[in-house]
């Protein structure tokens, strides 16, 4: 058991589904991430997606993007996430964390040196955006013998053979991309999203989260009664924006204090029930 | 992984692949798109209607063929091979573009996509996607940086009076790189009804395959034309790269002909040693970006670097899967030159022969006329003049000091 089906399963068991808050590395800088990435499974994260920066994020919105350009900006770069996801493992021995990023950062840095120091430093899972099925073996192989689950996407462009293909090598969850579109941009659609799930449990069964346009937790909720899980991004790298001009502690607070609006929603979605 | 096939105009393989090049980096979402495209596109090859209405449009409504032109003054001027330019310059919106351009629109309808959208970097891709959206009636959307639509003002207005949209790209360097990254955003969100027509040899594949297809007309003809003229093949085929779709086009009839010397010339700025050049090949390693493997310019944690150039349509921090094959099998040879060389060698060639060049090809002519010399008489360099220089007058007279 990897510390990724542990948790889907757990949550399973307790009939809810997972708030999976997202954040980029070093975004406003390396110790108010951390500030905030420790204190997350507190705020009520199940699961962590924590965003590599990246100068050229083709398929993000402008408020990840604009997180991407404040972490790089203060210095941010692969070896200095790793050491920050080193730092949280420590701590927490239970809370999955995913890296997601672009393939060229992951490709300079080496892709055999890659999955080995990002297993060592207590990465759980990938998403690499721009590493559709047809060319992610080269690290989907490799990440899985170090134990790192390489998450695939589904898209609403997705057709049932497709899906057949990608659940076919998928492991750790999938990722269901609500909108086709980039990341925040326009609102989840939940009854387009309704049938998707249903369409990919029929494929798997493999876990299944939601994410791209989920920003309230009204949203949260909803996607909550259908899904496995619910991704946030661009609303709480928005949050962490907004707030920094008021200050490092004000940023943290004010991202924690979203999360935990997000996360009880999330979970008191289903009541205990299991989705049908 | 460098083995050599037996014909080098066999390239990419099925999964798209040039050597260890290229491939299909995009989102999920795009995946469906892409391979449809690349269904739609080998169907295309292989429809004579397709294609006859593609030989129609490119010679009623381009004017090709384009001649193949002496230089006779340059020739005299640089004392050594005999230099003859391909006109692509005189094609209809004043470059080689329109080549491609055609060759896409046509795709889209086959495909019933309903809009075009496009990103440019000195303009002249989008005001031949500009031309061919209004020559089909499909709405057309433009993206470009905005340090770009401030230095080639004339493009931008020439695109609105085509009647599209162009649309300012403020991230990032704000040039071509960033109009591509926004390009790609806008794709992704209107995969349904949106077809994107790529300008250069880049991006995911299929895409450099059929830009190189689509512009492989140039050295198509260009072959034909010096066998006529010469009753031989050039020694050296010389073309600027930036992406590299002049450059794809032009090499691709010669890749096999194993006494031609092929050149691709890069743009190096204020210097290949300065951080500011755009020669992704000569100081650039192989990395991801755009949807393809190629050479970049990167640092060692992969973030993409700003690249720099005089002349937009070079300025981009990488280049085509093909060339970066061509280049580690050795069978093109990538140099570079400087702003200030390019700059001499547009006014050398609008002295010399009455023909303003784009700062683009400017690059490919300063390149000959540091090596013509040095060649024998009785030999033939073939340099691709990709296109015109109206619309560089106003960064050049701002270099030389002049209010226009």
């Amino acid at each position: 058991m990897t510390r990724l089906s542990n948790t889907f399963a757990r949550l399973k068991k307790e009939g809810r589904a997972a708030f999976v808050p997202f954040i980029t590395a070093g975004d406003p800088d390396m110790d108010t991430s951390f500030a905030i990435l420790e204190k997350l499974p507190a705020a009520g994260a199940d699961v962590i997606e924590l965003g590599l920066p990246f100068t050229d994020p083709m398929a993000d919105g402008p408020a990840v993007q604009a997180a991407s350009v404040r972490a790089l900006a203060a210095g941010c770069t692969t070896a200095k996430v790793l050491k920050l996801i080193e730092k949280f493992r420590k701590a927490d021995k239970t809370t999955p964390i995913v890296l997601m990023g672009y393939y060229n950062n992951v490709h300079a840095y080496g892709t055999a040196r890659f999955v080995k120091d990002v297993a060592h430093s207590g990465v759980d899972g990938l998403i690499i955006v721009d590493l559709p099925m047809e060319e992610d073996e080269v690290l989907r192989v490799p990440a899985k013998a170090q134990g790192v689950d390489l998450i695939r996407f589904v898209t609403p462009t997705t057709d049932d053979a497709r899906l057949k293909r990608i659940v076919a090598d998928a492991s750790g969850y999938l990722y269901y991309v609500s909108v086709a579109g980039v990341t925040g941009t326009k609102s989840v659609p939940e009854e387009e999203v309704r049938a998707a799930i249903t369409r990919i449990r029929a494929a798997t069964d493999l876990p299944c989260t939601v994410g791209f346009g989920i920003r309230t937790p009204e949203q949260a909720a909803a996607i909550a009664s259908i899904a496995d899980g619910v991704v946030v991004g661009s609303a709480i790298v928005s949050r962490v924006a907004d707030n920094i001009a008021h200050g490092k502690e004000r940023v943290v607070a004010e991202v924690l204090e979203l999360s935990r609006s997000l996360a009880g929603s999330t979970h008191a979605a289903r009541h205990g029930k299991v989705p049908a | 992984m460098n083995q050599i096939p037996n014909s080098l105009r066999s390239s990419p393989d099925a999964s798209g692949h040039f050597g260890a090049y290229g491939g299909r980096f995009v989102a999920e979402t795009l995946m469906p798109l892409v391979l449809s495209l690349e269904t739609a596109y080998e169907a295309a090859k292989k429809d004579p209607s397709f294609q006859a209405e593609l030989s129609g449009l490119l010679k009623h409504y381009v004017g090709r063929e384009s001649p193949l032109y002496f230089a006779e003054r340059l020739t005299e001027h640089l004392g050594g091979a005999k230099i003859y330019l391909k006109r692509e310059d005189l094609n209809h919106t004043g470059a080689h573009k329109i080549n491609n351009c055609l060759g896409q629109i046509l795709l889209a309808r086959r495909m019933g996509k309903t809009r075009i959208i496009a990103e440019t970097g000195a303009g002249q891709h989008g005001v031949a996607t500009a031309t061919v959206a209004a020559r089909f009636g499909l709405p057309c959307t433009v993206y470009m940086g905005e340090v770009d639509m401030e230095r080639q003002k004339p493009n931008v207005f020439r695109m609105r009076l085509l009647g599209a949209e162009v649309k300012g790209v403020s991230s990032g360097s704000r040039t071509l790189k960033d109009a591509t990254n926004e390009a790609l955003r806008d794709w992704v969100a209107n995969v349904h009804d949106t077809f994107y027509i790529i300008g250069s040899v880049v991006g995911p594949h299929p895409y450099p395959a059929l830009v190189r297809d689509f512009q492989a007309v140039i050295g198509a003809e260009t072959r034909a034309q010096m066998l006529d003229r010469e009753k031989r093949l050039p020694d050296l085929v010389v073309a600027c790269v930036g992406g590299g779709s002049n450059a794809a086009g032009m090499f691709h009839a010669f890749l096999d002909d194993s006494g031609v010397e092929i050149h691709g010339v890069e743009a190096a700025g204020d210097g290949v040693n300065t951080p500011r050049h755009a020669a992704t090949i000569s100081k650039g390693t192989p990395g991801v970006l755009h949807g393809a493997r190629s050479y970049l310019l990167q640092d060692a944690d992969g973030q993409i670097l700003e690249a720099h150039s005089i002349s937009a349509g070079l300025d981009y921090p990488g280049i085509g899967p093909e060339h970066s094959w061509l280049k580690d099998i050795g069978r093109v040879k990538y140099h570079s030159v400087t702003d200030q060389e390019s700059l001499d060698a547009f006014m050398m060639l609008s002295k010399l022969e009455g023909i303003i060049p784009a700062l683009e090809p400017a690059h490919a002519i300063a390149h000959v006329s540091k090596i013509a010399g040095q060649m024998k008489k009785d030999q033939v360099i073939v340099v691709c003049l990709s296109g015109r220089g109206d619309k560089d007058i106003f960064s050049v007279a701002e270099k030389l000091g002049e209010k226009l």
